[in-house]
């Protein structure tokens, strides 16, 4: 492997790092404060890709200034966010709570399902492509590379804002701690008067509408075709379990970690591309089984 | 082997609970056939202090030994293995099971048998499960689900489980906490009748003083992260110390 | 002991089974299908008596249909030695991939297993000089105690096959899940620290059903890649395992009959609606899966456990409701 292969290998795992830290932290807040792993949140990530392109797809053929890409973005990620994320914690997440934990994953798993052939429906099989943000931000040289601006800085600055933003909030703004504290003690958050059940959806909508934003900023480095989310989840879960679930910061080390090995991977032994992130996350698993940065629950007895 | 002449013997425990040490140098021996109950207010360790008898949780320092054996760092399978049982302050029961279900479990475990075509109703430990059953006043409820039952039978029945397993020294959390006052003394004296029977050595944590005196030989005094008293009822209930310390404060 | 009323029923439907070959032979293929997947989602039932729901049991599926296929490259192609080559081959991965999931419960039992297929799913497609990628390999037809048949004894022999290790292998899970091994892995479910305090290792005793349930879906596997004459890297996709938890979550979660009940519920459903709903199947199954776990949590046999009691407490007046879990009253005690 030569310098500029390495290079290269290097800014292809930060770009890719940057987009499954995007869906993993949203996977990781929703599980750190619902408690519920959400199996359908690859299936955010791949709408989020698609409603991105088709309308991208649509308002530039209208003849209308390609710098709108960038807004459209958050306005895919917030519609998903939204519609799907609020639809589904309201109708089904709210009501199973209660209910063992195997029941929750087998509720999320059948949204995951539906979805599924939701895109299906009204995407078809083909792949769309849609690279006006790409283009707009052209190429970088650097370290005699030549890059997409677009995935060596605009996708790492998302990410980095995305984890400075989520920890300021929870840190410092009253509904971020309020957040926090339903996290820590559901009953007794409620008993002095926070609506547990409104931290819960919002946190939902917040967690689906980063799967959605991964999705969107996705959209212009790669063909947006069906089973794109089912990968997204499995990786996105081997992100989230390589850091330890619930850990915000630790996913976004675990992102880099797995981003960089898969993409070492692909110059190195392309056929062990797929295979990376979950070795990573075995090996981990082996010698600290509650991931990287996650602490072993206190066994009450 | 047996160089010890006490039963159990902890020397030097510290116990943490996360940063905070809330017990440091305890020195506790237990007599084999002498029943200790130890006393002493919330959060001094006492519950911690039956964990790491059992391997639950390790020592921060210190060391634990039963009949002379070392069994500090221990897993609790183990240490159940050689004769040292456990009955919950919560009973910890399967929830999906029967009374006397729940013992022909206890009796499976026991067993060690992997046969699979053996019913477990069929055991030839049934017998003798149903008898412990009956020795704790239970019998009656031997086919009920454990969760329809009362708190003070499940107590009853986590106990029965823990004597299931044959053990030589029986460690209780708060034996009759949670159950009516009446029923107490009652089953106290189920308790004390059934481990006579099976010659097991109790050590249970307590804070009725009616029934540390009525069904202790020895009792331990717990307080100040140390255990400060070890004797009878009668000499511990006396001590000026006590009184003003544990007894007072638990009156109060 | 009298033969209990509520496995009238059961036992007509058996015998039914039976006589599919001679008097319905058009829905021979239908129910062979049904009893083989039937067979693998057993797996996933035992497995979910210990509480826990595994998305990746299609691996061992596929471990099994590969390992057969391989053999039946061999001068070794036998019926009865695939069988017991998918047997082995899933049993010894599972005690593998048991060995690691074990440390784990709920989510990360769930999402390991999920990981652990998604890598063999990798290897079967990327591997494609070994493995055929996306092709997979041609199972030609194997002998049957050294005697070659025609297609059409073959596919009768294949069919009574599948409905003998059907009956065989519900058999042995019912006495497995009844003994004292069986009974030991399943308060995984309910009460581990017990466990723990009775002198058990709670690992030990989820890896022993686990192996087991790797096993059942081998033999499922390896005797649905015989019927196909091919397998495909699908054999190990996340899809089919979500087909498994669908179907034993449909038939009634840990009920013994509800996985073969389910599973020819499905399949049969499956085959005349594919033609009308082929776009949306899986958008019907995961509605049909909310719809079960919000609404009757005890699957097909919950539904006809409380018809039959509401049936008889009609006619005598006398029926006694038994509580406990939906699920346990599916398995016949006696």
């Amino acid at each position: 492997m030569n310098a500029q292969l390495f290079i290269l290998a290097l800014f292809d795992g930060v770009a890719y790092a940057a987009l499954v830290f995007m869906v993993a932290v949203g996977l990781t807040l929703i599980f750190g404060v619902l408690r519920v792993l959400n199996v359908a949140h690859g299936s955010l990530y791949a709408i989020g890709a698609y409603v991105t392109v088709s309308i991208g797809s649509a308002i530039f053929a209208a003849g209308y200034s390609p710098v709108l890409a960038f807004p459209l973005m958050l306005v895919a990620a917030i519609l998903v966010g939204v519609v799907l994320g609020g639809l589904m914690e309201k109708l089904l997440l709210s009501r199973i709570y209660d209910r063992p934990e195997v029941l929750q994953l087998l509720v999320t798993f059948a949204v995951f399902m539906m979805l599924e052939d939701v895109q299906r429906l009204v995407w078809g099989n083909q792949p769309y492509f849609q690279s006006a943000a790409v283009n707009l931000l052209g190429n970088i040289e650097l370290f005699g590379v030549f890059y997409t601006s677009y995935q060596l800085i605009f996708l790492p600055l998302v990410a980095l804002a995305t984890l400075i933003g989520l920890r300021l909030f929870l840190r410092r703004t009253l509904t971020g701690k309020l957040i926090t504290a339903v996290t820590e003690d559901r009953e007794a958050a409620q008993f002095i008067g926070i609506n547990a059940e409104r931290v819960y959806l919002l946190t939902f909508i917040a967690g689906a509408a980063l799967a959605g934003l991964g999705g969107a900023l996705a959209s212009p480095t790669t063909s947006v075709l069906p089973g794109i989310g089912t990968e997204m989840i499995v990786l996105s879960f081997a992100v989230v379990a390589t850091a330890g679930l619930g850990q915000i910061e630790g996913a976004a080390v675990a992102a880099l970690l797995i981003g960089l090995g898969r993409s070492f991977a692909v110059y190195l032994y392309p056929e062990l591309q797929v295979l990376v992130p979950y070795l990573i996350m075995l090996l981990v698993l082996l010698v600290r089984p509650e991931g990287l940065f996650g602490s072993p629950a206190a066994r009450k007895i | 082997m047996n160089a010890s002449p006490y039963l159990l013997e902890a020397r030097d425990l510290q116990i943490r609970f996360g940063g905070v040490v809330a017990a440091d140098g305890v020195d506790l021996a237990i007599t084999e056939g002498r029943n200790l109950a130890i006393i002493g207010p919330n959060g001094a360790g006492k519950t911690t202090f039956l964990n790491i008898c059992t391997g639950w949780i390790k020592p921060s320092r210190g060391r634990v030994a039963f009949r002379g054996r070392d069994i500090t760092r221990m897993a609790p399978r183990k240490i159940c293995r050689i004769g040292i049982a456990r009955a919950f302050q919560h009973p910890q029961l399967f929830t999906e099971h029967t009374a006397i279900e729940n013992m022909l479990i206890a009796a499976s475990a026991r067993s060690g048998r992997q046969n699979p075509f053996i019913d477990m109703h069929n055991l030839p430990e049934r017998g003798e499960m149903m008898h412990l059953l009956d020795m704790v006043g239970c019998a009656d409820v031997a086919d009920r689900m454990v969760v329809e039952l009362s708190e003070g039978q499940r107590k009853l029945i986590d106990i029965a489980i823990a004597l299931a397993m044959k053990p030589a020294l029986l460690l209780m959390d708060e034996p009759t906490s949670g159950v009516a006052s009446a029923e107490k003394f009652q089953i106290m004296d189920i308790l004390v009748k059934t481990l006579a029977e099976a010659k097991v050595t109790a050590v249970f944590v307590e804070h009725d003083m009616g029934i540390v005196e009525n069904y202790a030989d020895e009792v331990a005094v717990w307080s100040g992260g140390k255990v400060q008293f070890k004797g009878t009822p009668q000499e511990v209930l006396q001590h000026p110390e006590v009184i003003r310390d544990v007894i007072g404060g638990e009156v109060a | 002991m009298t033969f209990p009323r509520r496995a009238i029923l059961p036992a007509i439907l058996v015998a039914a089974l039976a006589l599919v070959p001679i008097l319905a032979p058009f829905l021979q293929v239908v129910l062979i299908f049904a009893l083989m997947k039937g067979i693998a989602v057993l797996g996933v039932t035992v497995l979910l008596r210990a509480g826990q729901v595994s998305f990746g049991h299609a691996l061992f599926f596929g471990i099994a249909a590969y390992a057969g296929a391989f053999l039946a490259a061999s001068p070794f192609d036998d019926l009865v030695l695939l069988v017991l080559a998918g047997l082995v081959a899933s049993a010894v991965t599972g005690l593998v991939v048991g060995l690691f999931v074990a440390r784990y419960r709920g989510i990360f039992f769930a999402m390991l297993n999920l990981a652990f297929s998604m890598i063999f799913w990798s290897i079967l497609e990327k591997f494609y000089y070994l493995t055929g990628g996306a092709d997979g390999l041609r199972q030609p037809r194997p002998t049957v105690l050294g005697m070659a048949f025609e297609r059409g004894p073959f596919e009768d022999i294949l069919y009574y096959v599948a409905l003998g290790l059907a009956l065989l292998l519900g058999w042995f899970v019912i006495r497995f899940l009844g003994s004292p091994i069986g009974q030991l892995f399943q308060t995984v479910k309910t009460n581990e620290t017990r466990l723990e305090y009775l002198g058990i290792s709670p690992r030990v005793a989820l890896i022993k059903g686990y192996v087991l349930s790797a096993a059942l879906c081998g033999v499922g596997g390896v005797l649905m890649a015989t019927a196909q004459g091919i397998v495909t890297p699908s054999y190990a996709y996340w899809v089919r395992s979500g087909e498994m938890v669908f179907i034993a979550v449909l038939g009634g979660a840990g009920s013994v009959a509800g996985a073969f009940a389910g599973s020819i519920a499905y399949e049969l459903v499956r085959t005349y609606a594919a033609a009308f709903a082929g776009d949306i199947w899986q958008l019907l199954l995961g509605a049909f899966l909310l719809v079960i776990i919000l609404f009757a949590p005890g699957g097909l046999v919950g539904i006809y456990n409380s018809l039959f009691d509401r049936a008889r407490r009609g006619t005598s007046g006398s029926g006694k409701r038994e509580t406990g879990v939906p699920a346990k009253s599916a398995e016949v005690r006696s």
